[in-house]
């Protein structure tokens, strides 16, 4: 069948069974837009920003394991959305992204909304394509959406210019595809994986530590499954929440920088750590040098092998599929002897555990930014998608909102991202028409996609925006007061606006929570009465409240200020 | 320590800029790039000298490795290997300094390829060590140009970089 580049674009869409495409239209995808009016099985949405677009894929992505796709234009159209590809990246999630271009001829021109998109995406995508010939635009989208899932997820853009959109030619989408300068390994080294089975039977003070690769893998079940077949204690980060329950009693937390006390220990003073999908990141190993002074045999999981030995050396090295080392290390176990008798360091880490350093002061006049993420998770039964932006309020929905599942915690660990959670939350919504989703926001972040409010009216998106706000970019205050003498440059809120009556004027319902003792009500108001609504809980949280424990940035996971008191 | 890698790289358009956007994005050290396409034109043949220490060649080469055009990649240094590079000279060639050039030119099994009253193009192939050697032994303020290539590199025997 002979088609037009712009119709092909969409089958290729259609192909891949793409529910939602997130975008916004211009003067180099009209035709791609005209195409996508003319059928019915790729839904549009249409945001308010590009930045928002890739974001809401991006959180789509995240909830479901399916490829998140969005569309733009060129020039603006893509240099806005660089913010959400490099969110994406950062985090691993597979994402197509399709921009506009000048018409070829024009390219190199400075065109009117010209930009060099493949130039200035190439540091921040997986992998990224100029299609320069109508031919070539269903191969193009088939490698795309191949490469975004395969090996180490990520994002891919096809820059697709407007005259290669007009022109024709017979479209045959490929069924398979194979690159042979990319063959990503799947099924990790048997001989490597006796090694790390027979160094975790041998452990004296084992510690498991996981990351987002157990997600993106999906691999939780054959986490918890080693897990308790191990009996070891195990920790997992930012990336990882709900990778293993949090309700269990061998989970002792986050790690790193706001992480527990009993798991940065733990972490630290293991004989054999098993790291599975997790890179050793500066938030959660501080100090690389303090981290290699205690001897420990490391065991390193991974799909990457750029992410073994960049920032610690390893002891085993494993290049492959979380999910299928896992399964293999399962096999392994459940074949071999018993397990060694580890109640002494269970001993150690309860001690560490009773420290209890996630205990807060809770009030009666003021409400406690951390209690109302508890509150929220008891409301909710702790089976909402919660999405969160960037800054102090993450952290205490990271600590304090308890996940279970995998896919249920949607945020920017990697590059750090304000202004995700909404569009996180939107993209969550539609992927779940029925469940509860929470954004857990704070007056700063949310500020910088607020423009979605409108998205979210227009497809009746019905989120709970719960904005812990301190009136202050709460993270930048906290780092002021500990380490530049308490000079708070530009970290104040002024000119706040009522964000209750801001809501309503979007059309959704507007609540503003001054009382420790409403937070409940208001929750349950929203889960309830407005279930079917966008509902901006406004929380007036104390001012002054810091995120603990705390390791300051570039020190050791053992010098940690645990409460105010330490300071 | 210096290293040479060797690499096949899809021949598209990009391609280097990934390379050489890698480098730079990583904080790596590029002492020289050469690229070109081989025997199967569908395919670009790398060599990139640079300095680091072992885990940081580590990470280049797995970096390399990770870019999605890159076909395979191989420290060449890490065996036997051949490296070569192509100067040109051109100098002035007047008076004494003419017969002189010729000689010196002779004693490095270099060519003259260009011949004017006043000058000389003079063509040179090596190692780095050998055309340093040569640039040191003329006067410099007889050097009126110089351009080199960069390296290329092979392995030894059976060694073999192909797809």
């Amino acid at each position: 069948m002979v088609l037009t580049g712009a119709e092909i674009v969409i089958r290729c869409l259609q192909e891949e069974k793409v529910e939602y495409v997130f975008g916004y239209p211009g003067g180099a995808v009209l035709y791609i837009y005209d195409a996508l009016f003319q059928q019915e099985d790729v839904r549009h949405v249409l945001v308010r920003h590009e930045q928002a677009a890739v974001h809401a894929a991006d959180g789509f992505a995240r909830s479901t394991q399916k490829v998140g796709v969005a569309l733009v234009t060129s020039g603006p159209g893509a240099t806005n959305a660089v913010t959400g590809i490099a969110t994406a990246f950062c985090d691993s999630i597979p994402m197509v992204i399709i921009s506009g271009q000048v018409p070829t001829g024009a390219i190199g021109q400075d065109a009117f909304q010209e930009v060099d998109t493949v130039g200035i995406t190439r540091p921040c995508v997986k992998h990224n394509f100029l299609v320069r010939d109508v031919r070539d635009i269903a191969t193009t989208m088939k490698k795309a959406f191949y490469l975004a899932q395969s090996g180490r997820p990520g994002p891919v853009l096809v820059d697709i210019p407007k005259d290669i959109t007009i022109a024709k030619c017979e479209f045959e989408y490929p069924k398979e595809i194979s690159m042979r300068s990319y063959n990503p390994v799947v099924k990790g080294h048997q001989g490597q994986i006796k090694k790390a089975v027979q160094l975790l039977l041998e452990a004296k003070r084992p510690m498991i530590y996981a990351g987002g690769g157990v997600v993106l893998s999906d691999a939780s079940e054959q986490l918890t499954k080693l897990t308790r077949l191990l009996g070891y204690p195990i920790t997992t980060t930012l990336m990882g929440l709900g990778g293993y329950p949090a309700s269990d009693r061998q989970y002792l937390g986050m790690p790193g920088m706001h992480g527990t006390y009993e798991a940065n220990m733990s972490m630290h003073y293991s004989d054999v750590l098993l790291a599975v999908g997790a890179r050793f990141d500066d938030r959660v190993v501080g100090d690389p040098a303090n981290f290699a002074e205690e001897p420990r045999k490391i065991i390193h999981v991974d799909i990457d092998p750029s992410s073994i030995s960049k920032r610690v050396r390893v002891d085993v090295p494993i290049v492959g599929d979380v999910k299928d080392v896992l399964d293999e290390m399962i096999r392994q176990l459940e074949a071999g002897p018993a397990r060694p008798d580890i109640s002494a360091w269970w001993k150690q880490v309860e001690e560490w555990r009773s420290r209890d350093c996630m205990g807060y002061k809770n009030s009666d006049e003021i409400i406690k930014p951390q209690f109302v993420v508890q509150t929220l998770w008891e409301v909710t039964g702790g089976d909402a998608f919660v999405s969160s932006d960037v800054g102090q309020h993450q952290m205490w929905a990271a600590q304090y909102y308890r996940f279970d599942k995998p896919r249920r915690w949607l945020n920017s660990g990697g590059l750090g991202t304000m202004g995700v959670g909404m569009p996180y939350a939107m993209g969550a919504q539609l992927a779940h028409p029925g469940a509860q989703v929470a954004c857990i926001t704070g007056e700063a972040s949310i500020q910088m996609n607020i423009q979605e409010l409108s998205t979210c009216k227009q497809f009746r998106l019905p989120i709970k925006i719960c904005n812990l706000n301190n009136r202050y970019l709460g993270m930048v205050r906290q780092w002021q007061q500990l380490f530049h003498g308490q000079r708070y440059s530009e970290s104040y809120m002024d000119s706040l606006p009522d964000f209750a009556k801001l809501a309503e004027s979007y059309g959704h319902v507007g609540i503003r929570i001054d009382k420790p003792c409403d937070v409940e009500g208001a929750l349950r108001e929203a889960f309830t009465t407005h279930k079917n609504d966008l509902v901006f809980l406004d929380f007036q949280v104390d001012q002054t409240e810091n995120v603990y424990p705390m390791v300051k940035g570039g020190k050791g996971l053992t010098e940690m200020i645990l409460s105010a008191e330490d300071l | 320590m210096r290293h040479v890698i060797s690499l096949l790289i899809e021949n598209e358009s990009g391609a280097l800029s990934r390379v050489s956007g890698l480098f730079s994005a990583r904080g790596y050290n590029i002492e020289s790039l050469t690229v070109a396409p081989t025997e199967d034109a569908s395919m670009s043949r790398m060599t990139i000298v640079t300095i680091g220490s072992d885990e940081i060649i580590e990470q280049i080469t797995k970096q390399l490795n990770k870019l999605v055009e890159v076909v395979k990649v191989v420290d060449i240094s890490e065996a036997a290997h051949i490296e070569r590079e192509l100067m040109l000279v051109k100098v002035r060639a007047t008076g004494k300094d003419r017969e002189e050039m010729k000689r010196t030119a002779d004693i490095f099994r270099a060519r003259i390829i260009d011949v004017t009253d006043a000058s000389y193009v003079v063509e040179l192939t090596g190692n780095q060590a050998k055309l340093d050697a040569f640039t040191s032994a003329i006067d410099p303020a007889l050097i009126l140009e110089t351009v080199r290539s960069g390296v290329c590199g092979i392995g030894r025997g059976d060694r073999v970089l192909k797809l």
